[in-house]
């Protein structure tokens, strides 16, 4: 049978098991939306704005591991998809994105609705397609899903201009048994040398630290994570995209690293003699100073990205190979080398490690022993929130200190639970990647932890929620200003809090959220919040909006010192510098 | 210091603005390019000179090696290469400039009573010094192919 582009493309996106497209019509998707109505192999689930779209199936990729896909419109439809593509880049989170474009005959005549979309979306894509045969549209479908998912992942668009659709044009269907493209073959396995030379390094360490990023996740490699430390029994610290990559609960855990990163994680980095990164990228908010960094550690780098290599620092031992593989080919050489780790040396580096998280160690009972206090802190509002939900719960959340606290207390055991913005640090991420997550596990608690500031940028999707009947749960934490800037403004700035309140304008929140047909709870003192919490969680098949206000004071702690500073130089209180 | 790379690319629509874009994105310059289809024609050799440090190089290497459209990269002045770049001047007529090209492999492909065209070769270092002692005056119009560039001995970049 022979089918118009627009079901060419239903077709295509059906073989590749796709569930949900997360889309916005108008004029030159038209011919596509048409064939979405004919159609029954997925669901399109209509967001209020486009950046909802592209995070709604931004969430849906990181929760599942499935790539997400949005569909939007050609002009102000695609620029709107511009941020999340950015976002899904700096994560490397398999996104595909569909745009209408205008007809062939009008690209270049600056005719209505036009933009340039490969153009604009240029660096922010691992790759792009635009199509000029209508018959190619299967091809291109199949190769934008495989250059997402493999080797490093990205975002994908592919721009259809909107005659390719033409219902009255039709063509045969067909799929290639696999796709091979002779510019593009990322690397799976390690280099075995590499491996055996690394394998060397780490078994002669006295102080190794295990580094492990988000690609652990992405690369689905967290039971050879978890394998390979059974094995060491090294100190284990995770970025932000990595929390969850090896789980929080083992005595091993150090918590995260970098800028607002543990004592203990950002000491033992400091100190290690052997660094093994893992699907981690050095970055700036890690490192601190470059030069600065880990001044007697060997840095033992595995990453699917040689690019990733030696990019920020330099890797004495570089291994290029899928996170799974190398880890699977790094625990054989262990099990088989005959050297043994110095024992000894690592008891007392563990050891070191533990009076260094009982000098300056997160307190994880806060909850405890502020509840007597006369404002809520915003670190009590994760700690409870863990505890309402058993630490089970997926928790997306937006960007600024809310962020920080959440990584901080909010205890991951399981990869692809939490779900943020770490590389771009996209303020309205939090709520629309929730509906993505919400849809793929309808049956778990999904939460997201925002501010005031952060989920007024995706509010509208309030209204998606209950058009799809999304029983997310939304934690306000409210401080009445933009939290992490005002930090800064009051560290580095004198206080003068430029451009960072509104106190005297925010939305009454809890009737914002009964216009949207949701529930609204309002918490103002420590005593309420235990229960409301409760109550929230009773509600399964609710949307419940809770508005936590908090300290205004508060900051966040530790804090890298910077500029000029390294791993060991941290502000622990507001006061005291360790 | 210089270097000349040299990058097979898919010969598709938009794949040489990822390159040149990369450049730009990732803060490195592009002094010379040049690129055309080769072989078949499915695929084009580019040729880029830029500036850098070793880690610099090592990094835009990578970074090209990334782009999907991009089948593979190779750095010319790893090792012992050919470089050469053609140029081409208008000028007026100038025994000097005449001179100059002459010893440059120089051809004169139009000449009148005002005015010569003429091409010549040469390394891309001689290039620069005779561009250097032709000067301005006389000069009308000039221009430059950019480096181009092959392995020396039995090292060959192909699919």
């Amino acid at each position: 049978m022979k089918l118009s582009g627009g079901d060419l493309l239903m077709r295509a996106l059906k073989d590749e098991g796709v569930k949900f497209i997360f889309g916005y019509p108008g004029g030159a998707a038209l011919h596509i939306y048409d064939s979405i109505f004919k159609q029954k192999a997925f669901e399109h689930i209509l967001v209020r704005h486009e950046q909802g779209a592209t995070h709604a199936a931004d969430g849906y990729s990181r929760a599942t591991g499935k790539p997400g896909v949005a569909l939007v419109t050609s002009g102000p439809g695609a620029t709107n998809a511009i941020t999340g593509l950015a976002t899904a880049y700096m994560d490397s989170i398999p996104l595909i994105v569909i745009s209408g474009q205008v007809q062939s005959h009008l690209i270049g005549t600056d005719s209505f609705q036009e933009t340039d979309m490969i153009g604009i979306s240029r660096p922010i894509v691992k790759h792009s397609f635009i199509v000029q045969n209508t018959q190619d549209i299967p091809r291109i479908v199949q190769e934008a899903f495989h250059i997402a998912t493999t080797g490093r992942p990205g975002p994908v668009v592919i721009d259809i201009p909107k005659d390719k659709t033409d219902p009255s044009n039709l063509y045969e269907y067909k799929r290639a048994k696999e796709i091979s493209l002779r510019s593009y073959q990322p690397r799976i396995f390690p280099h075995p040398g590499q491996i055996k030379k690394a394998c060397k390094k780490i078994l002669s360490s006295e102080r190794p630290v295990i580094y492990a990023g988000g690609g652990v996740i992405l690369g689905n490699a967290h039971k050879e994570l978890v394998s390979l430390n059974k094995l060491l029994k090294a100190p284990v610290t995770n970025t932000l995209m990595g929390l969850g990559a090896y789980p929080a609960k083992d005595k091993y855990f150090m918590g995260m690293l970098g800028m607002h990163g543990t004592y203990q994680a950002n000491m033992a980095m400091h100190n290690a003699d052997v660094i093994i990164a893992i699907g981690a990228r050095f970055d700036d908010r890690i490192t601190n100073t470059p030069s600065m960094f880990a001044p007697n550690a060997k840095i033992v780098h595995v990453d699917v990205d040689p690019a990733s290599i030696s990019k920020i620092i330099n890797a004495d031992i570089p291994i290029v190979g899928q996170v799974k593989e190398s880890l699977a080919a790094l625990i054989k050489e262990i099990k088989r080398s005959k050297i043994k780790i110095d024992s000894e040396a690592l008891d007392n580096w563990n050891l070191q490690i533990s009076k260094w998280r009982e000098k300056h160690g997160l307190d994880h009972d806060l909850y405890l022993s502020k509840i007597k206090s006369a404002m809520i802190a915003p670190q009590v509002v994760v700690q409870e929130l863990y505890h309402a939900t058993q630490g089970n719960a997926f928790v997306t959340s937006d960007v600024g200190q809310h962020q920080m606290f959440v990584a901080q207390y909010y205890h991951f055991n399981k990869p692809r639970r939490w779900i943020n913005s770490g590389g771009l640090g996209t303020m309205g991420f939090g709520l629309p990647a929730a509906m993505g997550v919400k849809l793929a596990f309808p049956k778990h608690e999904v939460v997201c932890v925002t501010g005031e500031g952060s989920i007024q940028m995706c509010i509208q999707e309030l209204s998606t929620c209950l058009q799809y009947n999304l029983p997310i749960k939304i934690i306000n934490i409210n401080n009445e200003a933009l939290g992490m800037v005002r930090q800064w403004q009051d560290m580095n700035y004198g206080g003068r809090h430029s451009a960072s309140t509104y106190s005297d304008s925010l939305p009454d929140f809890v009737k914002l959220a009964e216009s949207y047909g949701h529930i609204g709870m309002k918490v103002t003192k420590q005593s309420q919040l235990k229960k409301t919490l409760e109550k929230a969680f009773s509600m399964k098949d609710r949307l419940v909006f809770i508005d936590v206000y908090v300290d205004p004071n508060e900051h966040v702690y530790p804090m890298l010192v910077a500029p000029n500073g390294s791993m060991k130089d941290m502000w622990i209180t507001k006061n005291t510098k360790a | 210091m210089k270097r000349i790379l040299s990058i097979l690319i898919e010969n598709k629509p938009g794949a040489l603005a990822r390159v040149v874009g990369l450049f730009h994105q990732r803060g490195y310059n592009i002094e010379t390019l040049n690129v055309g289809p080769v072989f078949d024609g499915s695929y084009s050799r580019m040729t880029v000179t830029t500036r850098g440090t070793e880690n610099d190089v090592e990094q835009i290497t990578k970074q090209i090696n990334k782009i999907i459209d991009v089948i593979k990269v190779s750095d010319l002045t790893e090792g012992d290469h050919h470089e050469y770049e053609f140029i081409m001047i208008k000028f007026k007529r100038s025994e000097k400039i005449q001179k100059i090209l002459k010893s440059l492999n120089g051809k004169i492909h139009e000449k009148n009573n005002d005015a010569m065209v003429m091409s010549a070769w040469g390394s891309s270092s001689d290039i620069e010094v005779a561009i250097k002692s032709i000067g301005k005056v006389n000069l009308l119009e000039i221009a430059r192919s950019g480096s181009i560039g092959l392995h020396e001995g039995e090292k060959v970049l192909k699919i």
